[in-house]
């Protein structure tokens, strides 16, 4: 048996795989149920119903796919000129670290910037902080997964150490921030919910990253780099610079991440305020193909099993981690499909 | 008098506590390097090290068995192994991400599983550790005696396997074979060798390592499974790697070094510094950022490493 090269699949085809991916992954989580002792309707009836069923139920959906969506396209736009960046957590965090800074010194400067200055200095935290793994790998040879990876720790301890020092709420012992100024806060948009700016904010973000890879000389240039840095340097293609470019990009989406949750959800920094988030991104990057369509919808899919698998796991007993179980699954098999869409199997006869 | 046994104690501890902090990542890294040295980058070393962390955990908790629950970190390890074989080797998928995936499903599965079995009782189950040997006449030497030969068996092992794994890359045919097959596989396929078969065999074997250096931390170093237990440890066993070049003396070394360094941050915590802990925490990873930036300029990787070897494809 060997693989080998497939004629190019019909559009229609292609836009099936995805989906084919997602019905893969639910029938593979059947086994991680079962095992659980979860009754399987009933499982996926309070899965689906967790995330849908209810008009709040689908908005709290939406206000988890906010930050899906931008991890994801941070991901996916630095992995498409194949920067490794792993660290979209710590850039996340460094986005959060950012706006709080800024939210809680507000005080005396005028009200309306206080909304637009968290979002930009957040954006230039995140942004900066995936700079250094961009930096170490252009100039020094530093290989970027391991140098965004270490660096998620790094912010992890900062955070923690402004968080027990000077960030920490007075008269708290807690490792928590005192609370932002009203004005930096996202407005909630829809009543009796959290739906919140974040989120058509992420939206508009998935329209500004396809029409910059689409649309602009930089995106063709990112994408160049991805295919193959050394021709593009021959080309004329300042590689480096396109790099450090792509990272800020990438970090500052994380950091806006990071801003949504600091400034929408949790109005002060406490040492989780990210569950991860900049670590599924990177499954919902390739789970979305790196495109942002993609990522749109993977983190949809994403957002109802995070969601949904609370209300199951309430239900029926299966532990919540499900949802991580299935997000393994899903990138795996993704993966797979994939490389089915342009390879096929064939039998050697002997 | 007193200060010179109180210095002698802190170098002995100091000593001791390093070669601890360095076992789990010194397991990891030998599981990393016969990977690379094959030609297959294994991001899957963080999830496999957790996945082998809480199955050794959870098989001695139930047998009350220590080498059981090795022995089933070791399985689960080469399970994980063979997935990332399957689709970084066999389907040539890419290699990153293929390990990312592997972390993030092996990551899922623990703490799945472990919640399925204990649940979240208040305080953590623990199980009776391994105990530490010393050394006869070794281990009374002045000073350096009781840090350098009063250990668990599981560290003697990954010391003595340090050697083993030199000999076995540099001096043995089938260490040539591993090391041609990550250089240049179409030269070892030109001359019989079974490319895909031998680096399937590193890549199963070296998740073996990783899933023992995962119960090394929740079997010895503590006696209890938590989410964070490894907290990194695998992506330093990657940094490691790039700073040993891929050559298991100098990888261990480097390990070493960082367990020291990692061992005396805890102590100068302990001495009531006017600095924040987390800083100390972060100290680690600085240093193996810095580390990575001083060996990353003469870095020899081996040719075929990220590269799926395909009989059509041209390149390799």
């Amino acid at each position: 048996m060997s693989i080998v090269k497939r004629e190019p699949l019909p559009a229609w085809r292609k836009m099936l795989v995805p989906l084919a991916a997602v019905l893969t992954t639910l029938l593979i989580s059947v086994i991680p149920i079962l095992i659980a002792g979860g009754d399987l309707w009933k499982s996926f009836y309070y899965l689906f119903y967790g995330a849908l069923g209810t008009r709040y139920n689908l908005l709290e959906t939406l206000v988890k796919a906010s930050p899906l969506i931008l991890t994801g396209l941070a991901v996916a736009f630095a992995f498409r000129a194949k920067f490794w960046n792993i660290g979209a957590e710590g850039q996340l965090l460094a986005g959060a670290l950012m706006a709080t800074v800024v939210g809680i010194k507000w005080q005396w400067l005028p009200g309306f910037l206080a909304l637009p200055a968290v979002m930009i200095f957040g954006f230039l935290a995140g942004g900066l902080w995936a700079a250094i793994p961009a930096v170490l790998k252009t100039k020094l040879n530093v290989d970027d997964v391991v140098s965004t990876l270490l660096l998620n720790y790094v912010m992890l301890y900062i955070m923690g150490a402004l968080l027990f020092g000077p960030l920490q709420q007075p008269g708290s012992s807690w490792p928590r921030s005192p609370e932002i100024v009203e004005l930096a806060k996202y407005p909630v948009l829809l009543a009796r919910s959290r739906f919140h700016l974040g989120i058509p904010l992420a939206l508009v973000m998935v329209f500004v990253i396809w029409f910059i890879n689409k649309k602009t000389v930089f995106g063709f240039r990112s994408r160049a780099v991805g295919i193959n840095r050394r021709a593009s340097l021959f080309g004329g293609i300042k590689t480096n610079s396109v790099i450090l470019w792509t990272a800020l990009i990438s970090g500052g989406l994380a950091g806006l991440a990071g801003v949504g949750e600091l400034c929408a959800i949790q109005y002060r920094l406490i040492s989780d305020i990210s569950p991860g988030y900049g670590y599924t991104g990177i499954v919902i990057a390739m789970l979305g193909n790196l495109h942002p369509i993609g990522v749109l919808f993977a983190s949809l899919f994403f957002s109802v099993i995070i969601v949904g698998a609370q209300t199951m796991s309430r239900m029926t007993g299966v532990p919540s981690y499900i949802a991580e179980v299935i997000q393994g699954v899903a990138l795996i098999v993704m993966l797979v499909f994939l490389l089915f869409t342009e390879y096929r199997l064939r039998v050697v006869k002997k | 008098m007193t200060g010179e046994i109180l210095i002698a104690a802190f170098i002995s501890g100091l000593i001791g506590a390093g070669i601890r902090m360095a076992i789990s990542i010194i397991f990891a890294t030998l599981g990393e390097i016969i990977t690379e040295r094959a030609g297959v980058l294994n991001l899957g070393i963080e999830g496999t090290m957790l996945l082998g962390a809480m199955t050794g955990f959870l098989v001695t908790y139930g047998t009350g068995n220590l080498l059981l629950g090795v022995l089933a970190a070791a399985v689960v390890g080469m399970l994980l192994g063979l997935l990332m074989a399957i689709l970084a080797v066999h389907l040539g998928l890419s290699q990153h991400v293929s390990g990312l995936g592997i972390t993030v499903l092996a990551t899922g599965l623990a703490m799945f599983i472990y919640r399925l079995k204990i649940g979240s009782p208040t305080v953590p189950p623990t199980v009776e550790p391994f105990k530490q040997v010393s050394i006869p006449l070794l281990s009374k030497i002045p000073i350096v005696g009781e840090g350098l030969f009063t250990h668990y068996s599981l560290t003697y092992l990954a010391i003595l396997l340090v050697p083993i794994m030199s000999v076995f890359l540099y001096k043995t045919k089938m260490g040539l074979i591993i090391r041609t097959v990550g250089e240049r596989p179409i030269v070892a396929d030109t001359v019989g060798v079974n490319v895909i078969g031998t680096r399937t065999a590193c890549v199963v074997l070296g998740g073996a390592f990783m899933g023992v250096g995962g119960a090394f931390l929740t079997l010895a170093h503590q006696n209890m499974f938590l989410i964070d237990v490894i907290g990194g440890r695998g992506w330093v066993a990657i940094a490691m790697v790039i700073f040993g070049n891929w050559d298991p003396g100098k990888c261990i070394a480097g390990t070493l070094i960082f367990g020291l360094l990692d061992a005396l941050q805890l102590r100068l915590q302990g001495m009531g510094l006017e600095i924040s802990h987390d800083i100390f925490l972060m100290l680690p990873y600085v240093l193996t950022i810095i580390v990575l930036i001083v060996a990353s300029r003469k870095a020899s990787i081996p040719a075929g490493l990220l590269k799926p070897y395909r009989r059509e494809s041209k390149e390799g």
